[in-house]
């Protein structure tokens, strides 16, 4: 079977519009979380991390969730000579939500069906690129992002395809706002991943593209990434609560982990879900001390970019090679007091590594897990 | 003889009729779509009272995954780990959206809200499975065997899942239709080899009569 390697990538969030930007506003700190007043979208202030250009269309083809894709895929695209019109080629949009915006209008209703059809969604996105195969649409909560990553690896490692091109975005709206207000899931304050004092989670606005080849001569830094061992799981507990065990993520962390041929001392750091709600973090804890990954230095990027659904999985797998290439582990931002029940090293200052491997996670409504592991070569 | 990714058993609802392996096990005619599917559920004795609570799209889909799964003793063979679940729908959770959308205005509905998301019926079929294995939930504009049956073959492949539960679902504009069938890798002659061939011929076959 074909290795899998990361060609290029791009993050285009409200930290910045390149993966150097995004990834040096994360080192030193920064992040895009405001207090967020608008009245279209809640009648109570919230905070979020939200593009401050609300009126960002390329052109009035396309709305404002597919110009952020396509900004996302154009600045992807840019660095390497892949390009959706290959017939080796295959495009992949992660979403939960897409365009779902457009059903606040009501003008929009007789139109809605095919605006707001994420298939259709992203058909209007690949053929804007010229795209030669029709794209897959990947929709499963939360871990849409690392799942989609995982699916373009199986699909270029038994060679159907060559090249993939991952975009994952969500933009957000009243309907998904309102929706995590009515769980009371959101936090009024900024997010703080498996500390004691965290009360919920800040939504995020992102569009982050990662270009996937198993073409080894299409890479040119000089440390390659790999895409390694990969795996999902279900819970089969709770549509909109996690395992009370966390056995079930531990389980998909371990396959991904054999599958890499790797142990725990083998891994840098691991970039968990971490949205920071009360049960989310504590089933985390307790999956990875399930899996034997205590001492493994742990952090969560929610505090940096908020919680950006679909996209959550691409940005953060990508400030998580980033990380390796620089030979650095990110503290987790807004963690004081450690606030989980399972042992974890939660990650403090920013430290150097020279170890080759990190683990990535995400959990997600329904029960869904995944965790990929990636690598220096 | 080796073993192959065989499909062993499918049901299908459509037009207020469910079938299964050719056999028609529940029809009602001139009532809407989801008063069929709650017909169904009483019909078929399902005793799950879980059922009430889901949106359209988890009716329909659970539905059919009830009546290709139930007393069938399938799933002692298998671990919940080696168990997949792979599902693709049309329109996503659109007609649930339209519903959630409609209680932003006044009082945001978190039971509604939950259900606008597709893989939502992912999780309700794993729960009442017992299901832990892979599994990805995919939108496509209409059934596509051919990305279904060779996904799912890689998963097979690669030596992730023994067993796979493959669904398409939609629920839009009062139109239910669900197809289910299950997969397993075993050494027979009888069964049909879970190819794209085989899943498109059961798939259009069905809605013949």
């Amino acid at each position: 079977m074909s290795r899998v390697y990361i060609a290029s990538d791009n993050i285009f969030s409200p930290l910045g519009n390149s993966t150097a930007e995004n990834f040096d506003k994360v080192m030193a700190g920064a992040t895009s979380l405001r207090v967020v007043n608008n009245q279209h979208l809640s009648s109570t202030p919230f905070v979020a991390a939200m593009f401050s250009d609300e009126n960002f269309f390329l052109q009035e083809d396309y709305t404002r969730f597919e110009s952020y894709c396509i900004a996302s895929i154009k600045e992807a695209l840019n660095d390497t000579e892949i390009s959706l019109s290959l017939p080796e080629t295959i495009f992949i949009l992660s979403t939960t939500k897409g365009n779902i915006e457009l059903i606040e209008n009501p003008k929009q209703r007789n139109t809605l069906r095919s605006k707001v059809s994420l298939s259709q969604t992203a058909k209007r996105i690949a053929s804007h690129f010229g795209a030669s195969n029709s794209p897959l649409v990947i929709s499963n909560a939360c871990i849409s992002g690392v799942l989609s990553v995982m699916v373009a690896k199986r699909l270029l490692e038994t060679g159907q395809y060559r090249h993939a091109v991952v975009t994952g975005a969500d933009v957000l709206s009243k309907f998904i706002i309102s929706g995590f207000q009515s769980l009371q899931a959101m936090s009024s304050d900024v997010c703080k991943p498996f500390d004691k004092n965290r009360s919920g989670i800040n939504l995020g606005e992102c569009a982050a593209t990662i270009v996937l080849t198993a073409k080894e001569e299409y890479v040119s830094t000089e440390k390659k990434v790999v895409v390694n061992g990969n795996a999902s799981s279900n819970d089969a507990n709770h549509i909109s609560g996690p395992s009370r065990t966390g056995e079930e993520l531990a389980g998909a962390v371990l396959k991904a982990m054999s599958e890499s041929g790797l142990s725990a001392e083998d891994l840098a750091f691991i970039s968990a879900h971490g949205t920071a709600t009360l049960f989310n973090d504590e089933m985390e804890a307790k999956a990875f001390t399930h899996a034997s990954l205590s001492s493994v230095p742990l952090h969560s990027l929610k505090g940096h970019f908020g919680h950006t659904l679909g996209a959550a999985g691409v940005v953060e797998s990508i400030i998580s090679y980033q990380s390796l290439l620089n030979g650095v582990i990110l503290p987790s931002k807004n963690f004081e007091e450690m606030g989980v029940s399972g042992k974890i090293n939660i990650s403090q200052t920013l430290s150097r590594t020279d170890k080759n491997h990190t683990l990535k996670t995400a959990s997600g409504f329904g029960g869904c897990n995944a965790a990929i592991v990636y690598s220096l070569k | 003889m080796t073993k192959a990714p065989s499909i062993t058993s499918y049901t299908a609802l459509r037009n207020n009729k469910i079938v299964s392996d050719g056999l028609v096990v529940c029809k009602k005619s001139e009532v809407s779509a989801s008063d069929f599917l709650l017909h169904a559920y009483e019909a078929l004795e399902l005793n799950y009272p879980k059922f009430y609570k889901m949106d359209h799209l988890s009716k329909a889909g659970f539905l059919a995954a009830e009546v290709l799964l139930r007393e069938k003793g399938w799933s002692e063979k298998y671990r919940p780990e080696e168990i997949g679940i792979v599902f693709s729908c049309a329109n996503s959770s659109l007609d649930t959206d339209l519903r959630y959308a409609e209680t932003v205005a006044d009082i945001p509905s978190p039971a509604l809200f939950v259900y606008t998301l597709p893989n939502i019926l992912i999780g309700e079929i794993t729960i009442r499975n017992r299901v832990k294995g892979e599994s990805a939930c995919f939108v496509f504009d209409t059934f596509d065997a051919s990305f279904q049956t060779g996904y799912i073959n890689t998963l097979f492949g690669s030596g992730r899942v023994k067993a796979c539960i493959s669904g398409w679902a939609d629920f839009y504009e009062d139109k239910a239709e669900a197809f289910f069938y299950l997969a397993e890798l075993i050494d027979n002659k009888t069964n049909p080899i879970h190819d794209s061939n085989n899943t498109s011929k059961i798939y259009s076959e069905l809605w013949k009569n």
